[in-house]
């Protein structure tokens, strides 16, 4: 095994880490809302801190391994995709922590009825779901699965496009919990997103992987 | 769409019972930096020696199949005036010895005892030193052995030595190996400034090399050429596993 090779099983290692904790603090997000578990959110804020430092490095590891091993070919794909993987999983992460802050801000339980009617659960797992499927892809470089998690993102937007009149409705029903149903709005976008880097991790995982470009390309 | 300056149909070279190239088909673009890597003992110098005839002068050597430099069979040619038209320029810098720098940038033409004038010969060593960015640094010590100039200045002087002949394609055998950074850099830079009026092969084991200079890498290995697309491709995505397991430092 080569030291390069070394380096980049390393920084496998290191996204494989980031990737573990961002999903890990998403799922606590969504615990903590079902749950009303503000100590939860709290957590996930603080933990926010970790996965920045994750970045960080990451981030570092690249340029280093950039600087001192030229990588080429295949070798050179990885690096430049693990660095825009890290950037998205790091904004996943930044979307748990501002999830939690909403909870931390809403003084009484989400209304069970609007978590129901905007399926958040649903958006939740499948968020979940999809970044989970990716971190296979990486692992196993299968981009059969990574070409997966376009149709699931599918799900996400359709949710997210019907979340306005739902919601609306909603708080023409409830009009005295208008402040909660808005930061159900707004997490419902910020789910999206995740969605939306789930789909941006597995373009770069086919891009390392078969060299092919999908991005702005309507047809995958 | 760019002319091909240098053809090779299925070409092969031996060394006695040993083929070193295997069917070679190559074209090479006019105007272009073209840089041929692989292994050791891949064949990649054979090959550039095939290109001006040297590899007959081994003895116990063959070569089947063609090569054309435009439309003219090479092997069909005076090796001598085909010299003229493909220039050499070896791993380590060797101006003649005894001769001063404004006579080893001459050399080609005394040494085939062509008669020039004062003015002629003037203007040449002008023209090639200053071609290969070397005669503001030697203008005033022109009747300096060229042996006093540092290892990067003696490879611009076999530069401009190769240059006065006014040959359309130069043929460079690792040129910069046997030099630091800073010479290499300024040879580099020099190749570019070249490829405007001359077509370049330069056989590299620097593979960053490769990638700063050249239009299009062909990579041999075992006397094959295994590939051969445009630089860029085969540093980002190579089509040949060999081509990939080479660059990405998994040999073997």
């Amino acid at each position: 095994m080569t030291h390069l090779d070394t380096e980049l099983q390393l920084l496998k290692k290191e996204i494989i880490s980031i990737w573990t904790l961002v999903i890990l603090q998403l799922k606590k997000t969504q615990d903590s809302l079902l749950r009303f578990d503000k100590d939860l959110s709290r957590e996930v804020i603080l933990n926010e801190k970790r996965v920045n430092a994750y970045e960080l490095k990451i981030d570092r590891d690249c340029e280093n391994i950039f600087a001192l091993y030229n990588p080429v070919a295949v070798d050179l794909r990885f690096v430049l995709a693990a660095l825009k993987i890290n950037n998205n999983l790091e904004r996943t992460g930044d979307i748990a922590e501002g999830i939690g802050k909403f909870i931390i801000s809403n003084e009484s339980p989400f209304d069970d009825n609007l978590l129901k009617v905007t399926q958040m659960i649903k958006m939740f797992d499948v968020s979940t779901s999809m970044l989970l499927d990716v971190l296979t892809a990486f692992e196993n470089e299968d981009t059969a699965l990574a070409r997966s998690i376009f149709k699931q993102d599918e799900i996400l937007d359709n949710l997210n496009l019907n979340a306005s009149s739902v919601i609306a409705d909603f708080i023409r029903k409830n009009p005295d919990k208008l402040e909660q149903a808005l930061y159900i709005l707004s997490t419902i976008r910020k789910l999206e997103r995740v969605g939306d880097q789930a789909k941006n991790i597995a373009e770069e995982i086919i891009f390392y992987v078969e060299a092919k470009v999908l991005k702005h390309k309507k047809d995958k | 769409m760019e002319s091909t300056i240098l053809k090779s149909e299925n070409f092969s070279a031996w060394f006695g019972e040993h083929q070193v190239l295997k069917n070679i088909n190559i074209e090479i673009p006019r105007n272009n930096i073209v840089a041929v890597m692989g292994p050791s003992g891949c064949g990649k110098t054979t090959f550039i020696r095939c290109v001006n005839r040297m590899h007959e002068l081994t003895n116990d050597t063959r070569v089947e199949g063609s090569i054309f430099y435009t439309k003219n069979d090479i092997y069909k040619m005076n090796p001598i005036i085909l010299r003229r038209f493909i220039g050499m320029v070896f791993q380590r810098p060797n101006p003649f010895p005894t001769m001063s720098i404004y006579q080893n940038v001459i050399a080609g033409y005394t040494l085939n005892g062509a008669s020039l004038n004062k003015n002629e010969k003037d203007e040449i060593v002008e023209d090639s030193l200053n071609k290969a960015a070397l005669w503001n640094e030697v203008k005033d010590v022109l009747h300096r052995k060229g042996t006093f100039l540092s290892g990067g200045q003696q490879q611009r002087l076999c530069i401009a030595r190769a240059l006065a002949m006014k040959p359309e394609i130069l043929l460079l055998d690792e040129p910069t190996s046997a030099l630091d950074p800073i010479s290499t850099a300024k040879i580099e830079e020099l190749l570019f400034e070249l490829k405007k009026n001359y077509s370049l092969l330069i056989v590299t084991h620097n593979m960053q090399q490769a990638g700063r200079v050249s239009d299009r890498t062909a990579f041999f290995y075992l006397g094959e050429l295994i590939e051969y697309n445009d630089t860029k491709e085969i540093f980002t995505n190579p089509r040949n596993e060999k081509t990939q397991n080479y660059i990405t430092g998994r040999f073997g």
